[in-house]
């Protein structure tokens, strides 16, 4: 019989292996996936995993949908070490855009390369603002900035809905809900020719490596790790709650802007209804996967990318349904936090026989004999 | 009964070759132990002996990894708890399984196995709680009573029951002396009856007292059995310490300036089952040892968290070295001096899942450890290093994780790191709870050292003993309030008892009714 | 605003209510038991895809809704498997179950997207339902509304007068109590888990199969999350459940007809009402740190395992 034994210090190994352990199990699930929709799992798998990658443009496009999920996931990371859920980045996201785009459609007679780092910085400040009202209510409040992050996700969509159906709308655009194209000055510049990663992806790995320096070598990241692993201790210590609940939620929001900002001016070029496939939800997803940890944050996105676009591919030349993405990401997700007992716990394999009972059993007989 | 003679002959529990073993430790070697029928048996030991884990087998809560346990003779496995009270066994926790936001009618229908109806059951209970001495009203809520009162549901949920066994796993850590004696006068009426009482305690004053027989476990193993009436309790400490008791010395010592000062500081607590403090004022000066005596749950809990910090009060209310620090938070006060040992270690006073070196860095961040934001982690190491050398701190290295750490060793780290912190004041609530005997002394010793050096030490304890060995003054918390501190030479431990219970108020703020109902 | 128009508000007030009733009440008894299920929206979706595609694939809306609850129930073994027995964070698998349910209905749902069934019709009570005003008020409902009224009154003697609803109460307030008198805390929390699962999946049934009887991807749209929020409205008790879904209902159905009537406010901003009513109400209830403390089941979302 198996049995689950406390382990007596978590294992730093499996804390690493598990989201290994959770992609191969994620992968073995599609296997079964493919092979239940008729189709070959093998060439599926390449076309979902190997193909979109094997082109320079390929890389290119991978690099570019990973950009997003590394500046949203490397601030969530950073507030749930600290217990802080923000669950709304997709909402700060549409702010960030929102602002950042609302700079870029009023300056669109200004050449000044002084606009696009004006529209980057109102874009974190965008995304920022909305995540200071789950942070206010609750150091105010005490109310959850689970529940409230969330429903200003809903809310964010609306008010992007109007602003583009409405006051922004491209008078020449042919009633399409869609604001004029951002000028040549309020694009984020490609890295290089051929694909359409641009500079907004080095902007999220330096922030990434920011983010590890704050959550390993300072002192704040430290507070934010005792505040996530023992409330009482770090109110024992004085690392102050609502110091902590503000400073996790505005970073988060402030990233979270910079990715909604960088994909208007970026990919996509204007702002419309839909700017964003759930960057913000997956990233919870690419945080947990990440170990919370920036590197991991980095590497998870990458990951996340992949499936974004493998499904698409999958979906173009096998007629995968495209929500098969989503199907691997929640399973990922559900993988990983199975996997995640055995940092506390190890297997130990228990005879049957070592029962009390038989035991009892053997002692009288032994009288009795 | 015609099975009556040979019941008598025969032990009621026998356990044979217990065994229990946990990742880090053998908590139940080979024990073998016997209760006859009547007999109240004390099981001695000091903490982490494995008396609870034994206890717990016998209930069935826990499961041993080999051993037999013999009830009337006959070979049982005891799968669970309802199994252990249909055989008759009952059980009083140390720390109560009650439920908080139930009424104690609730409570008792939860343990029983048969289904009575609730009138029925209210009358039950006030028939047997009245009969045995412990009154209770069905209808009350639990966290609206006192611990004593809990104490006394749980003994009438085992009484309902009709237990043959009676376990009490240190029932007396709750109770003022007073009323350990009416604890015992139930208990003796009971085995009077026939219950046979298993008694567990390290108190070898109590046990001496109340029990037939007794039981000596140390590190997990029986070392061996007594009659404790005809044992000294120096004869009982060796056998169940295996060496003599230690012994902490005080030497007179004039007390210096003021260094901590409570001014009549009252505060209603926002915990809905916590206890608000009224008017409690208390000085601690450098160089002196101050202690506050109480049965827990009458507002320590509220006093420490409002002296950390962790609650703000009025400005003015509490004084640290002469600055009035009611409204500054736990960090701004350890700025300005303030040690703290907290009662809770896992969690509060450490991080489990840290490191020890992170936990040093815990309380230690203005102490060097931290330069422009940044950690410098070689001086956290060297010195956690020096805390663990210094404490004797058993631990794989500085990187073991709190959690690994075994009660004792994790309470000389933290003691060791508030020591080392260079505090002139110290606030230690219950120093050496759950402790075994020689890292109790070193602690012990380590804040009789800080008083040499002229620290003000402030010591919350439920341990009078304690108390008494090593405080200069002695203050009783009660309800909320704090009765004023007495030097420890002037004082018993019958007056501190009865102080225990309220009983220290000559400006009579408190109607004599509601004063003869906390003693009842 | 004359009768003519108080009516059919107050009549679809109730309908726009009941999926919350259902999800909210399935929620309170899992909380009660002293687990945090984040999860109900993706267990909502999760019965409203396989309620819509039962009830249309065999025509029988009685299927329907209990495949609805099914599909519910097997999300929740999925979150208790996880939490219960694993030992995962709650928050987190919440999280997870939620997304894995947008993403698994989407997935189910792409062959019927479009398609529409015959949804839940009202029952008219003989005779009474033609009483005019209370009429169609209190008789014309479909009966999960009527359902829906019963399963709170039945949760609130359930939880108050019951061993059953004592122990979940028990399990909820203090695990280490409840495993040292000989209860099984975990299994007591996989039966509240369940039940939890079977109602958010009844009320996504509920959605997809009378409120608009169609599959649209997401078409829960937050209904889960306010579900979440309501049970805090409720400060964890059955009747308040009721009050806060009918203002709920209230305010979803007010803007719809605001929209109708052509109220000079973009169509966008009273969509944002319900959201913005569930912050509001959060912060209402939640400014004073007492009402929670006071109400909220003590070990709510904490990890118990018996050996630990």
């Amino acid at each position: 019989m198996l049995e689950l034994e406390p382990r007596q210090e978590p294992s730093r190994a499996m804390a690493y292996a598990s989201p290994l352990l959770a992609v191969v199990l994620t992968l073995a699930s599609g296997f079964v996936l493919f092979s239940m929709l008729g189709k070959d799992p093998v060439q599926a798998f390449y076309v979902f995993f190997v193909k979109p990658v094997q082109t320079y443009y390929g890389v290119g496009e991978l690099l570019l949908k990973a950009t997003p999920l590394i500046l949203c996931a490397t601030g969530l990371a950073l507030g749930f070490r600290a217990n802080v859920w923000n669950i709304g980045a997709e909402g700060q996201l549409i702010l960030g855009a929102l602002a950042g785009g609302g700079i870029g459609l009023y300056f669109d007679q200004v050449e000044s390369a002084w606009l696009l780092p004006l529209m980057l910085f109102g874009g974190a400040v965008g995304g920022m603002a909305w995540a200071a009202i789950p942070a206010f209510l609750r150091t105010r409040f005490h109310t959850s900035e689970i529940l409230v992050s969330l429903m200003l996700v809903y809310v964010a969509q609306l008010l992007l809905s109007w602003l583009v159906h409405g006051p922004w709308r491209d008078p020449a655009g042919y009633n399409f809900p869609q604001s004029p194209a951002f000028h040549a000055a309020a694009v984020v510049p490609l890295l290089m020719q051929g694909v359409r990663t641009n500079l907004a992806f080095i902007l999220a790995l330096l922030l990434a490596a920011l983010a590890w320096v704050f959550a390993e070598k300072a002192f704040a990241g430290f507070r934010f790790k005792v505040s996530g692993l023992a409330p009482a201790a770090a109110s024992y210590a004085g690392f102050s709650e609502k110091r902590n609940v503000w400073l996790a939620l505005l970073i988060s929001g402030a990233t979270a802007g910079l990715a909604g900002v960088a994909e208007v001016a970026g990919p996509i070029g204007q702002l419309q209804p839909s700017i964003s496939p759930g960057y913000g939800f997956a990233a919870i997803i690419v945080a947990f996967v990440g170990r919370l940890h920036p590197l991991g944050v980095v590497l998870a996105s990458l990951l996340m990318s992949l499936l974004y676009i493998g499904g698409e591919t999958a979906q173009m030349q096998m007629q995968l349904p495209a929500a098969v993405t989503g199907l691997f990401q929640g399973m990922l997700l559900f993988y990983l936090l199975g996997a995640d007992l055995f940092i506390n716990f190890r297997l130990k394999w228990v005879p049957k026989h070592r029962a009390a009972v038989p035991a009892a059993v053997a002692v009288t007989e032994g009288e009795a004999a | 009964m015609p099975a009556a003679p040979e019941t008598e002959l025969q032990p009621r529990l026998v356990l044979r070759g217990i065994t229990k073993r946990y990742p880090a430790v053998v908590a139940n070697d080979n024990v073998d132990l016997e209760v006859r029928p009547g007999e109240i048996h004390a099981v001695l030991g000091e903490n982490g002996a494995g008396k609870s884990t034994l206890m717990k087998i016998i209930y069935g809560v826990t499961k041993p990894d080999a051993g037999t346990v013999l009830w009337e003779g006959q070979p049982i496995e005891v799968s669970s708890p309802a199994e252990a009270r249909r055989l008759g066994i009952g059980m009083v926790f140390q720390h109560f399984s009650l439920f908080e936001t139930l009424t104690v009618a609730e409570n008792i229908s939860l343990a029983l196995d048969e289904r009575i109806a609730p009138d029925r059951l209210a009358t039950l209970i006030r028939e047997v709680s009245e009969n045995y001495g412990l009154p209770i009203d069905p209808k009350r809520l639990v966290h609206s009573m006192s611990v004593g009162e809990r104490q006394r549901v749980e003994i009438v949920r085992c009484l309902l029951q009709k237990p043959k066994l009676l376990i009490m796993d240190e029932p007396t850590s709750v109770l003022t002396p007073q009323a350990v004696l009416k604890l015992f006068e139930t208990l003796r009426r009971l085995a009077a009856e026939g219950c046979s009482i298993l008694y567990i305690s390290h108190k070898l004053d109590e046990i001496q007292a109340l029990c037939d027989t007794a039981t000596v476990l140390r590190g997990g193993r029986v070392v061996g059995s007594a009659s404790p009436k005809q044992e000294t309790a120096e004869s009982l400490a060796r056998l169940m310490i295996g060496s003599d008791l230690p012994e902490c010395h005080l030497q007179p010592r004039a007390p210096g300036e003021r260094r901590l000062a409570v001014e009549r500081l009252s505060l209603r607590t926002l915990d809905p089952f916590g206890v608000s403090l009224r008017e409690v004022s208390l000085h601690v000066c450098s160089g002196e040892i101050v202690g506050i005596a109480g049965v827990s749950g009458n507002g320590q809990k509220e006093l420490l968290s409002a002296l950390s910090g962790e609650t703000l009060s009025d400005p003015a209310a509490i004084q640290l070295r002469g600055q009035p620090v009611g409204q500054l938070d736990p960090a701004r006060r350890r700025r300005l001096g303030l040690g703290f040992v907290p009662e809770e270690r896992l969690g509060r006073g450490a991080v489990p899942a840290l490191d020890l070196a992170d936990n040093a860095l815990l309380t230690g961040s203005d102490h060097g450890m931290v330069r422009r934001g940044f950690i410098r982690r070689a001086v956290v190491r060297s010195f956690s290093r020096s805390v663990i050398e210094r404490f004797k701190v058993k631990c794989r290295s500085e990187q073991a994780a709190a959690s690994s750490l075994s009660g004792g060793n994790l309470q000389k780290f933290i003691v060791g790191r508030e020591t080392m912190l260079d505090p002139q004041v110290i606030v230690v609530a219950q120093p050496t709870w759950g402790v075994d005997i020689g890292a109790s002394m070193l602690i012990r010793q380590a804040l009789v050292d800080l008083r040499d050096q002229g620290v003000a030490v402030l010591v919350v304890s439920e341990e009078l003993d304690e108390l008494f060995m090593i405080c200069d003054r002695i203050a009783v918390i009660a309800e909320g309030r704090l009765s004023p501190a007495v030097p420890t030479g002037q004082t018993s431990v019958e007056q501190v008892g009865a102080w225990m219970s309220g009983l220290f108020e000559s400006q009579a703020l408190q109607p004599a009714g509601a004063t003869a109902h906390a003693r009842a | 605003m004359n009768l003519e128009y108080l009516v059919p508000i107050l009549a679809s007030t109730v309908g726009a209510a009941t999926p919350l009733v259902i999800a909210a009440s399935g929620e309170l008894i899992v909380e009660r038991s002293g687990v945090l299920n984040l999860g109900v929206e993706g267990m909502m979706l999760a019965g409203a895809i396989a309620a819509f595609a039962i009830g249309s694939q065999t025509g029988s809306l009685t299927l329907g809704f209990a495949a609805g609850a099914a599909a519910g129930m097997v999300m929740a073994l999925l979150f208790g498997f996880l939490t219960l027995t694993l030992q995962a964070n709650q928050v987190a698998t919440g999280l997870a179950l939620t997304l894995f349910g947008v993403g698994l209905s989407a997935f189910v749902g792409r062959d019927f997207v479009g398609q529409v069934v015959d949804g839940l019709k009202g029952i008219s009570v003989p005779v009474l339902s033609d009483v005019p005003l209370v009429g169609p008020l209190l008789f014309r409902f479909d009966p999960l509304v009527y359902g829906s009224v019963a399963l709170l009154i039945g949760m609130q003697w359930f939880l108050n007068r019951t061993r059953g609803g004592l122990l979940i109460r028990a399990v909820g307030e203090s695990p280490a109590s409840a495993h040292a008198i000989g209860y099984s805390v975990i299994g007591i929390r996989y039966l509240a888990v369940l039940f939890g699962g079977a109602m958010s999946g009844l009320a996504g049934a509920y959605l997809s199969l009378a409120i608009t009887p169609m599959w649209v991807e997401g078409m829960t749209a937050g209904r889960g999350w306010i579900a979440l929020a309501l049970v805090v409205f409720a400060t964890w008790k059955p009747w308040r459940v009721m009050l806060g879904a009918y203002l709920f209902g209230g305010v979803t159905i007010l803007q719809l007809y605001a929209q109708g009537f052509g109220v000079r406010v973009p169509s966008e901003f009273l969509s944002m009402l319900p959201y913005l009513a569930t912050i509001l109400v959060l912060v209402l209830i939640c400014r004073d740190p007492r009402t929670i403390l006071l109400n909220q089941p003590a070990a709510l979302g904490k990890r118990y395992h018996p050996d630990a």
